[in-house]
């Protein structure tokens, strides 16, 4: 088990190695602005730009550039600076994870409650009303693009804009450590607009192992044993369905801390993902390699989290 | 000696998008504490469901059930599912076929065992573990203690049947049902499963049903045998008396479809034509005459009754044969 986890720890070194070098070759190989000609302002002349671009390294060929790059971040984890403003992109990242860790964790605690809840009441009432109508609304809930819900929530809920204005709307965020009940207010929308679709998701996923797993001869056992349908179902059934959604709930999760774009951008909320989206519109290269690094870093964690966990999960898995 | 069980007209059937299966049409039997009942039948029969019905374990808003199963003078089709939970693993325990698929692969072998006994009993999990480990001794496991923090997956198909047959045996349990224990083994585990099983029923006295398609199964352990074909019973007599004097078709042709050394190997095997009948839609009248060598015209028409084979004998068979002519060699 420790030489495995070892491997897989150097292979994640490699992955984001190879992660931060594609996209450097795709920023470059790829038509984008001049970032030195948006850093220069509304008139620029040839001699300010040509300055600009000396300052930030731009006129060097891009593997001495990409070799300055990871040489400061590897020695002393330093993600350069900022194009547009000159600020430290590791300041930048994390003064923004904080919101983007509190979207995704109040979300994720969310969805689970949800998705689970719902797909276990689906699925020991298979093909009744409740399971039909409950799969129905997770199946409007997986299309419904998030950033339409967004729209919609605000616009029926927002104290701005809102039909029934009872929450805060759109660029309401407040820091945790600044006012917690505030942090808690601003963040009801945001949270139940990213969950959908991920408790819609689960709910169906969940309802579709543990209906099978409830046909297992296993279970057919523990009913023969004596045991109360609660402990079935919660135990014996549960206990093997939820395997599969440990995976994909991890898997979810690294993605989320990575930034959650859309949902970030319609709420504006200051995060990862809308750092990201705002590098990229202004080809700031150090930024959007800093955010896609930090992106690559949780999810390949999450993997790995998730392969070692699954070894507790399920006893018949062992790496060697 | 009165039953322990009674089983009386049980009829079986479910709703499914393709019609109504009728699994058990209409079942009789009784179980005598401390003896064996072997049903036998091809898969298909109606032989599972019947006895997963006594248990509680088929009811379903598609199923429809009616008839009696009178044990220990409680009809166990019309108790409450409290009730029944009771009597499940306690009273009456099972044994399945696959001991790999029916032993769940998450949680050790004490776990279960343990789970088994203090469902039914209020004992610490101490003194659980340590009967738990009795009773794998029982069913010659060594190492008992050390195995019950084994996994299902770390053992061999016939020590798991061991397994499910100590959980099944945990509580003492007055009644067992082995559903096809020995199918899922290898030939030689087989037997010895089965010495098993016949050593354990001596040592305890409970009584028991087993529920197989070999012929050779029942040989050994039954006292009394019931053939099913098509959700009924067909033929029923003491083991000694079937083997020696099979009335049925059916039973006949299940006798000749059997490897057997002392025949002549030229002779090959008769296996019995066609295949198992719908039990959405039943043939007609006797429902084996589409198969049976001996069929005529009153088969398709008439239902044919389970009666004593001659005048007052015990051996039952519903055929529309008269004695003379069921005993005339084919």
């Amino acid at each position: 088990m420790i030489r495995y986890i070892l491997r897989r720890l150097l292979w994640v070194v490699f992955l984001l190695f190879a992660v931060s070098f594609i996209t450097f070759v795709i920023f470059y190989l790829l038509p984008s602005a001049d970032p030195a000609a948006l850093r220069a302002g509304r008139q620029p002349n040839p001699a300010l730009v040509a300055s600009i671009r000396h300052q930030l390294g731009l006129d060097q060929p891009w593997y001495v550039q990409y070799g300055r790059y990871m040489k400061n971040l590897i020695f002393h984890f330093d993600f350069g600076f900022s194009y547009q403003n000159g600020v430290p992109v590791r300041q930048l990242i994390f003064s923004r994870l904080p919101a983007s860790i509190s979207l995704a964790a109040g979300a994720a605690f969310l969805w689970l409650v949800v998705g689970i809840g719902v797909g276990i009441i689906a699925a020991v009432r298979p093909r009744t009303k409740l399971d039909r109508a409950s799969m129905g609304l997770a199946l409007v809930g997986i299309s419904a693009p998030v950033y339409w819900l967004g729209l919609v929530a605000l616009y029926l809920f927002s104290s701005d804009i809102g039909l029934i204005p009872i929450l805060p709307g759109a660029n309401s965020y407040v820091p945790l450590s600044e006012d917690p009940f505030a942090w808690f207010t601003s963040l009801i929308m945001p949270w139940c607009v990213l969950a959908v679709s991920f408790a819609a998701f689960y709910s169906r996923l969940l309802r579709g192992n543990l209906t099978e797993v409830l046909n297992e001869d296993y279970i057919r056992t523990a009913r023969a044993k004596g045991l109360s349908e609660r402990r079935v179902v919660f135990r014996h059934g549960l206990r093997s369905a939820i395997t599969p959604i440990v995976t994909i709930f991890g898997l979810d999760l690294g993605i989320l801390l990575g930034g959650a774009i859309l949902t970030e951008t319609v709420f504006n909320i200051p995060g990862i993902g809308r750092l990201s989206y705002s590098s990229i519109v202004r080809s700031d290269l150090p930024v959007i390699q800093g955010t896609v690094l930090l992106g690559a870093f949780f999810i390949v964690f999450a993997n790995l989290f998730v392969d070692i966990f699954y070894a507790f999960l399920d006893p018949r898995v062992r790496y060697e | 000696m009165s039953a322990l069980l009674t089983v009386n007209d049980l009829k079986v059937s479910f709703n499914t998008e393709d019609g109504v299966v009728h699994a058990v049409e209409g079942v009789s039997y009784e179980v005598e504490p401390g003896k064996t009942l072997g049903i036998v039948g091809e898969s298909g029969s109606g032989k599972t469901v019947g006895t997963l019905t006594i248990m509680g374990l088929t009811r379903a808003a598609n199923t429809q059930i009616s008839g009696q199963a009178i044990f220990d003078g409680e009809d166990l089709l019309s108790a409450s599912e409290q009730q029944m939970r009771a009597i499940r693993g306690d009273e009456i325990a099972m044994i399945f076929q696959d001991p790999l698929s029916s032993l769940h692969p998450f949680f050790t072998i004490g776990a279960q065992l343990v789970e088994a006994i203090r469902v039914h009993n209020k004992v610490s999990k101490a003194a659980a573990r340590t009967r738990s480990a009795e009773l794998l001794t029982m069913v010659g496991l060594s190492d008992a203690r050390d195995r019950l923090s084994s996994y299902p997956h770390e053992f061999s198909g016939g020590m798991r049947q061991r397994v499910m047959i100590a959980m099944a045996l945990a509580n003492e349990p007055r009644l067992l049902i082995a559903d096809e224990p020995t199918t899922a083994l290898d030939v030689t585990v087989q037997a010895q499963i089965l010495e098993l099983i016949a050593e354990l029923q001596a040592e305890t006295g409970t009584a028991m049903i087993i529920i197989t398609h070999d012929l050779g199964v029942v040989a050994e352990v039954a006292d009394e045998i019931a053939v099913m074909y098509a959700g009924r019973i067909v033929e029923q007599a003491s083991a000694a008396e079937l083997f020696a004097n099979p009335q049925h078709p059916y039973t006949r042709g299940l006798l000749a479809s059997i490897p057997r050394l002392d025949r002549d190997r030229s002779s090959g095997l008769d296996p019995i034509a066609g295949r198992p009948p719908s039990l959405i839609a039943p043939p007609s009248g006797c429902a084996f005459h589409p198969r049976c060598p001996r069929a005529f015209d009153r088969c398709p028409a008439e239902l044919p009754p389970l009666e004593p084979a001659a005048a007052g004998s015990e051996h039952l068979v519903a055929c529309l044969l008269s004695p003379e002519e069921r005993s005339v060699k084919q």
